[in-house]
């Protein structure tokens, strides 16, 4: 079905970008406008996700070009669940911008940018193009570049050349993979791709293209021999900017993958494999660096790339109990991740450092702010009933049922090591008497009341939404069990932006 | 680095092209052309005229910041995008006038989107190589 | 043609990948380019080459009427040299910074001891 109006949630970052811009240096009508900005991009995105939901798939041709020769934008439920966390997401990110953030950074233009930034990521998830795919990831790049770099502390800018060298030749390789793909099949449309690249003589040459969007996309959402990047950047920008980037920029990553292998590739032997190995070794990798790290910010770096493995290691699998756990794993990973950024500014603000040997007793002074982070670090460890634990009975129950042992090891020793460094974490943070020979300053105590509102009212927003995933995980499941469908059987996909 | 016969040929090729750029941006839809290398063009002349006189000196015929030209730019190319919607056209579709205009020309939102890239790559480009030579001392 | 443009291809691959291994910002930078224009040539030629052809349709007719070059590949290069000259321009402001600021062109200087995170 065809529905012009599909790129709101694309549009509506645009232009609130641009009248950031017009606002340039004005720094309290951009917070207001960014806030505005952000809430009614929640609104059209449940819209749209309604819509789609309700209506089945809804596709767009630009500049009405028929389907395989013009770009054409596709919303599936994929990508609407996508866009709709995207859009909760920089709903929280953005009000907790507006008093966590030095007003040095905004007055360089941290808000237009985190609006291409979200105008990207949608733009990334509706379009049905791989070259468009491309173009957006690159708009995606470039404002995390900024976001990355915005300050200029040296750490940060140390951060961000390992960042953008990594991610420049990620995209290289990626664009690589679509001028080789074009030239054995002549089309860039992705539901065109589908049906061409079966009638490909040599299959061979399709395999070591999907090398190219696995070494591509791997380096983007930071998978096993190419994570460096991860880690040694992401403790470094403020944390409104880390909670953007460890929700939702890997998470790119895994989307570009979960679509390019469902759709175009579909996974065989050799690849599996391939996958399943990178997977294990990611969470193994992940879990023993998350050990020895005492930043807290470091510490959450190293759970992202433990993590990404879990749903690397679904795709890996590619039967619909497998892509279940990955799927809703997927839709768990961004709203905690983004959260606990967010907590680890506010832990930043109660302490004034965010090295675990020096915080303490937080819980002592702060104990309902505690309960609140509590909530959300239970549910990253998965205690049933919260979202974490969901995902990880389908993806238990994929790998007995189809023999994936070593996976099902890595699974144990991923969360069995979450588990482990959350509880030192907790019991460093929280539980620890301070030391008393560094004088640590409270930043959060001297704060007007509506700024202190303004820090913990999006812990609030995602805890809730972690809570609603995890207590009404009936209607998610039913979301990812479409999404799963969706996946496995690309004809209503094909037919849908073909017109066949 | 200040020589006579580099401000002389300035002062005469600085409006020459920008002229070609408006006349690139112009021919752009139908013929080689179009707002990125009008723009290209147009910021070219402002860099050489900052090699001849010194960026200070650029600034000031300028009169305003080269980044304002931004957000004027996106603002025209994103309204062309979006303006085929509200006639039940898909975005970026091309609306045009019915009738020619002496001239330029047809006219239609492409040219709009077009415009708006010009002015987008001078401000972006100058914003750049302004930011690079200012922070040379 | 399309020989020589498949050597050039692969030295350009050679040459970048040769600078991006080196220690120095700026070789990492040259070599970054390097590569990205190698890519550039790769969808040039994967797109089969045809001299001379332009894909315009001449006034009197309605459809081609000789074999044409394919504007896609084009369109793709296009972008992708617009998008490189955007990443490449941030890429030299960056290095500059750093480089104001590290002073130093190696890379294994960019490991700081961890500072105090805001």
């Amino acid at each position: 079905m065809i529905d012009n109006h599909i790129l709101a949630p694309v549009f509506i970052h645009l232009l609130t970008a641009i009248v950031q811009l017009i606002a340039w240096r004005k720094t309290v009508t951009q917070r207001f406008l960014s806030i505005g900005g952000t809430f009614l991009g929640l609104l059209i995105a449940i819209r749209l996700f309604t819509k789609v939901y309700n209506e089945g798939i809804l596709t767009m041709n630009a500049s009405n070009w028929d389907a395989p020769f013009g770009i054409v934008f596709v919303a599936d439920t994929l990508s609407t669940t996508l866009v709709l966390l995207t859009s909760i997401a920089g709903f929280a990110v953005s009000i907790f911008s507006a008093t966590g953030l030095s007003r040095q950074r905004m007055r360089y233009g941290y808000f237009p940018i985190f609006h291409f930034l979200l105008m990207g990521l949608n733009g990334a998830f509706l379009t049905g193009d791989i070259f468009n795919l491309y173009v957006w990831f690159e708009v995606i790049i470039i404002s995390s570049f900024v976001l990355m770099t915005l300050g200029g502390r040296k750490a940060q800018l140390e951060g961000g050349v390992k960042y953008m060298a990594m991610n420049i030749l990620a995209s290289t390789f990626f664009l690589t993979g679509i001028g080789i793909l074009y030239g054995i099949t002549g089309t860039l449309n992705m539901a065109d791709l589908a049906l061409k690249i079966q009638l490909v003589q040599n299959q061979t040459l399709v395999g070591i293209t999907s090398c190219f969007f696995i070494i591509g996309f791997g380096i983007k959402s930071a998978v096993f021999p190419l994570y460096f990047w991860l880690p040694s950047s992401y403790h470094t920008p403020p944390s409104a900017v880390a909670a953007t980037f460890g929700g939702l920029l890997t998470k790119v990553g895994i989307y570009a993958m979960y679509r390019v292998f469902s759709l175009i590739f579909v996974p065989d032997e050799f690849t599996k494999d391939l996958l399943m190995g990178m997977a294990i070794l990611t969470i193994l990798t992940g879990a023993f660096g998350a050990l020895i790290k005492t930043n807290i910010r470091r510490l959450f770096s190293y759970l992202i790339v433990c993590h990404i493995g879990f749903m690397i290691g679904g795709l890996a699998m590619f039967n619909k109990a497998a892509l279940m756990g990955a799927v809703f794993y997927l839709i768990h990973d961004i709203m905690v991740k983004t959260n606990l950024f967010l907590i680890a500014g506010v832990i930043r603000q109660l302490g004034g450092t965010m090295d675990m040997t020096k915080l303490g007793g937080i819980y002592k002074e702060y104990p309902k702010i505690s309960l609140l982070m509590a909530l959300v670090l239970f549910s990253l460890v998965g205690i049933p009933p919260l979202s974490g634990f969901w995902p990880k009975i389908y993806l238990f129950q994929a790998a007995f049922e189809y023999n994936q042992y070593f996976y099902v090891a890595a699974l144990i020793i991923g969360s069995f090591f979450t588990l482990y460094v959350i509880a030192k974490m907790w019991s460093e943070v929280f539980w620890k008497d301070p030391s008393s020979d560094e004088v640590i300053e409270d930043k959060f105590k001297p704060l007007p009341l509506f700024r202190k509102i303004l820090l913990i009212l999006p812990i609030c927003i995602l805890c809730s939404v972690t809570l609603f995933i995890g207590l009404n995980a009936e209607a998610v499941i039913q979301v990812t069990e479409r999404i799963v469908n969706q996946m496995l059987d690309t004809r209503p996909y094909i037919e849908a932006v073909l017109g066949k | 680095m200040r020589s006579i016969i580099l401000q002389t040929a300035t002062k005469y090729l600085l409006p020459i092209l920008l002229l070609f750029s408006v006349f690139l941006l112009l021919r752009g839809h139908y013929e080689p052309g179009g707002g990125f290398v009008g723009g290209l063009v147009a910021s070219i002349a402002f860099v050489l005229h900052s090699f001849a006189f010194g960026t200070e000196n650029t600034m000031k015929i300028l009169r305003r910041k080269p980044m304002s030209l931004i957000p004027i730019g996106l603002g025209i190319a994103a309204l062309s995008v979006i303006a085929p919607t509200f006639f039940g056209l898909p975005p970026m579709t091309g609306l045009w006038f019915e009738e020619p205009i002496p001239v330029i020309g047809m006219i239609g939102s492409s040219l709009f989107f077009d415009l708006g890239v010009y002015l987008v790559v001078i401000g972006v480009v100058l914003t750049i190589l302004f930011t690079i030579s200012l922070t040379e001392d | 043609m399309e020989l020589l443009l498949i050597l050039v291809l692969g030295l350009l691959y050679a040459g970048g990948i040769y600078m991006i291994l080196r220690r120095s910002l700026v070789k990492l930078l040259l070599g970054i380019i390097l590569l990205g224009n190698a890519t550039n040539i790769l969808i040039f030629v994967l797109g089969s080459l045809t001299k001379g052809k332009p894909p315009v349709i001449d006034a009197d007719f309605k459809i081609f009427q000789d074999v044409y070059a394919d504007p896609i590949p084009q369109a793709l290069i296009l972008t992708a040299i617009v998008i490189s000259f955007a990443l490449t321009a941030f890429a030299i402001v960056l290095l500059k910074r750093v480089y104001a600021l590290v002073n130093s062109d190696d890379l294994d200087d960019l490991n700081t001891p961890e500072e105090e995170d805001i």
